[in-house]
């Protein structure tokens, strides 16, 4: 049995006990990886030689005392947004395959200070933007439960990674699901956290109002140790928050009685494919023969959060990609006449077709006659679905539903029709927008074999509560490994 | 389609977003974001009257610190990322 095979937390309590050595656990991950990435292709960089010498620094600290937290020791790996100081950060764009940062991620240094074991970085849609990896300027990354489909993205890749355990956990990033819809994909636990609950310090920006770094694990107990160590009011984010709970383990209580659940009617409506429906549901009676009261309910403008977040999120990606530029770092076309037609061949020829798209959109939305009708209505829209989660939470601890209408779709079927792609983050884009945090686990898989995830949504600063309920879950199920584990 | 985007907004975004498009990107460009800007079009059915834009969901408030140096001095390393560089200097074209 692989040492992969365990969850972060399992691992981490071998290596206390001496049971295993950190150098052990870290070369498992290595050869994982050596002999999984030509089927799922889950990272960008491989820190090989890196990791090992870490590893041996790490263990001398367990050794003398220094390190005595869960997750000393553990093999992880960071999607390719967060900055590792020496490391290429790529963003898996063209534009920044060379960039080395000269500084490392909050929430990586959190880690890291906890005594986590970097292996390597992991591929993802091009700056965040998209839902299946495919958008990636290093190749798609490939579903570790069938490889003819795609692993959900943005984090695509570390989904798949701890998917096809090639590493204990991984962290990634979201801005509308792309921690929550690719953990459904792939069949793994992820959670979203509130809004300025983890820093975005060294985070590359694509929506800075809706961004924010989570796990990805196995289980629950995973997700919330994790989230524990990466979790931390940063002056260095100046909208990081002080919370005044950051003990999100003593939330892992099997128990969900009296537990108020609310599930939207508006999630089970058209294009839900009916296997995920049936499992979701499912999923809610199990916790109602636990002890919650489940009802359902009208949450309404669900079908506003999709325009509002792809003008919202458009904009400011257009205003924080315009950094890229070929001066200090990146990319920077060969040939050009002058600085400004050097500004825009070195962007036209770094950044892929999504990113484009998404930066020229932003671009009109945030336009002088544009900005009112577009970036302000959006911005209004956002309002009122605040309210609407709001008036919710008045009435339900939790909101529970699907993390998206299907399983994952195969390769290649999801870039031809845009609007149809962005149509599928339905169910995750209303979070990022109100700042709720939010989980998804799995609940099951359809008749193709494929994960379902499903989806608990809390109020603003109620992760406990929702590890709760997802953890009283998923004491009711066995993880199921996936066939590449 | 509702919003046909002219050859001249696409010009115009272009130069705003700095983004050199081929004829055929352009082209794609313009069904793109017609098609997009019909969808969004979907938030004028909401009754907006009154609402502030909300551009946080928590109150930000401006955050102050000491202006004190912590981290040291980067300059290789900053460098070592620059495109083209001469000396302690980042090379760009001549602007002037």
């Amino acid at each position: 049995m692989s040492l992969m095979s365990l969850t972060a937390v399992e691992l981490g309590k071998k290596i206390k006990a001496k049971e295993v050595t950190v150098v052990e656990a870290v070369q498992e991950a290595l050869d994982a990886v050596e002999k999984k990435e030509k089927d799922v292709n889950s990272f960008v960089t491989v820190m090989r030689k890196e990791a090992l010498e870490r590893a041996k620094e790490v263990q001398e600290k367990i050794d003398n005392g220094e390190l005595t937290g869960p997750l000393a020791g553990v093999p992880v790996a960071i999607k390719d947004n967060m900055c590792t100081k020496g490391t290429l950060t790529t963003c898996s764009s063209k534009i920044l395959r060379n960039f080395v940062p000269t500084y490392t991620a909050q929430a990586v240094a959190n880690l890291e200070e906890a005594g986590a074991v970097i292996i390597g970085k992991t591929n993802m849609d091009e700056f965040a933007m998209g839902s299946t990896t495919e958008t990636s300027a290093f190749g798609p990354t490939k579903n570790p439960w069938n490889t003819e489909h795609v692993p959900g993205g943005s984090s695509g890749g570390s989904c798949a990674a701890v998917a096809a355990e090639e590493c204990s956990y991984a962290l990634g990033s979201d801005t509308g699901g792309s921690i929550r819809q690719p953990s459904s994909f792939c069949g793994v636990t992820g959670i979203k956290p509130t809004y300025g609950t983890v820093s975005r310090y060294g985070l590359i920006a694509y929506g800075s109002s809706l961004d924010q770094i989570g796990p990805v694990a196995k289980d629950v107990t995973d997700c919330a140790t994790i989230l524990e160590v990466i979790a931390s009011h940063d002056t260095k984010d100046s909208t990081s928050v002080e919370r005044e709970d950051y003990d999100f383990t003593s939330a892992l209580v099997d128990d969900v009685k009296g537990i108020k659940i609310g599930i939207p009617k508006d999630y089970f409506g058209e294009g839900l494919d009916p296997e995920v429906k049936e499992a979701v549901l499912a999923a809610a009676k199990v916790l109602e023969q636990k002890g919650a009261i489940v009802e359902e309910f009208d949450l309404s403008l669900v079908e506003y959060a999709i325009p509002a977040y792809y003008t919202i999120a458009c904009a400011e990606a257009s205003s924080n990609l315009e950094r890229f530029d070929g001066v200090k770092y990146g990319y920077r076309a060969k040939e050009y006449q002058g600085l400004h037609n050097m500004y825009k061949k070195s962007r036209s020829e770094g950044f892929g077709a999504e990113v484009k798209r998404r930066i020229m959109l932003g671009s009109f939305v945030l336009s002088s006659g544009y900005f009112d009708a577009y970036y302000l209505k959006a911005l209004r829209t956002k309002a009122l679905i605040k309210k609407a989660f709001d008036k919710a939470f008045e009435k339900y601890d939790i909101i529970l539903g699907p993390a998206a209408p299907t399983t994952a779709p195969k390769l290649g079927e999801s870039l031809s029709d845009p609007l149809k792609m962005y149509l599928g983050d339905i169910y995750t884009i209303s979070v990022n927008l109100a700042g709720l945090p939010g989980i998804s686990l799995p609940c099951g898989t359809d008749s193709k074999g494929l994960p379902i995830g499903l989806q608990l949504i809390g109020d603003c600063f109620a992760e406990k509560k929702l590890i709760r309920t997802a953890y009283a879950y998923e004491q009711t199920r066995e993880y199921a490994h996936s066939p590449l584990a | 389609m509702a919003n046909i985007i002219s050859d001249e907004t696409i010009e115009y975004v272009g130069i705003l977003a700095k983004l050199e498009l081929s004829e055929e990107e352009k082209e794609n460009a313009k069904k793109d974001m017609g098609e997009m800007l019909d969808y969004i079009d979907k938030l004028n059915e909401l009754d907006t009257t009154g609402i502030e834009p909300m551009s946080h969901v928590f109150p930000v408030h401006n955050v102050f610190r000491e202006d004190v140096v912590k981290n040291g001095d980067g300059r290789e390393e900053t460098l070592a990322n620059a495109p083209e560089r001469k000396d302690d200097c980042f090379v760009v074209p001549k602007t002037i």
